[in-house]
């Protein structure tokens, strides 16, 4: 898999949020992805991005344009330093939350991409890469 | 302050959500909203999403709580305009708005809350 371009992005407060949301929103028109995909890749984008400031006291968003073949994609990684997942599966499960929220995130978030990707280590942080196709 | 503006549409009050919302956005309409439901006697909210391009589990979660309020408040709620890819995605995410009436456009909207309205009246005719 060749990577084409990619972009950094901070991700510490809600305005952060808002401008992942654009940019991936952007890069996903560039490749051509279908409207319904780009909402998806946006949506899951958001969920994986709050994650990141709500639950990893913030962090990073790297946004790749991949390449498979014939194929274009774009990967979106997303790291923390916070204090780690304990049960990755539990984590996963819809309606789990340790914030109040509605515990969506990352089943959700893997419900709308092609591969889903989560590493953890506790008091080390958090990395969680997805991936979907155009 | 950057606030989303709430318009007074007879018994109704009408927010056309228009931007990218960010938390405190959400927020901040919340509690205006409730306030604006008191003070204006409204009682029907209308919440036009149709500009809205994302609806992840945070904004949805401020339209059921929202709506939740609102009832409360003995005003009944409905989201009007939402795309239908923004439908998909939502279903996907697991997220269904449970108790969030819905219709298609603003007119549609507002002919389910004269009904909503005009039966509770029904039901509970004034003395």
């Amino acid at each position: 898999m060749n990577i084409l371009r990619s972009e950094t992005l901070p991700l510490q407060s809600s305005d952060d949020i808002v401008r992942a949301r654009q940019a991936v929103r952007v890069w996903a028109v560039e490749i051509g992805f279908r409207l319904v995909d780009q909402t998806k890749i946006v949506t899951a984008a958001s969920e994986l991005a709050r994650n990141v400031c709500d639950h990893g006291g913030g962090g990073i968003l790297r946004i790749e344009v991949v390449e498979d073949g014939e194929r274009k994609g774009l990967r979106l990684t997303f790291q923390d330093q916070g204090p780690g997942i304990p049960d990755i599966d539990l984590a996963m499960k819809d309606g789990y939350s340790t914030m109040g929220g509605l515990g969506l995130g990352l089943g959700g978030a893997k419900r709308l991409v092609n591969a889903f990707h989560i590493e953890s280590a506790i008091g080390k942080g958090t990395t969680v890469s997805v991936i979907k196709w155009a | 302050m950057e606030r989303i503006p709430i318009l007074k549409l007879g018994n109704f009050l009408l927010v056309s959500i228009q931007v990218d919302m960010h938390d405190q956005l959400a927020l901040n309409l919340q509690e205006e909203l409730t306030a604006r439901i008191v003070q204006d006697n409204a009682k029907g909210v209308l919440i036009d999403i149709s500009a809205l391009e994302v609806v992840d589990s945070f904004i949805g979660r401020m339209l059921a709580n929202i709506a939740s309020m609102a009832r409360i408040l003995d005003a009944e709620t409905v989201v009007v305009g939402m795309r239908p890819a923004v439908a998909i995605t939502m279903v996907e995410l697991g997220l269904s708005l449970p108790g969030v009436r819905t219709a298609l456009n603003v007119e549609k909207g507002i002919e389910i809350l004269t009904s909503l309205i005009t039966r509770d009246t029904d039901e509970h005719p004034a003395e």
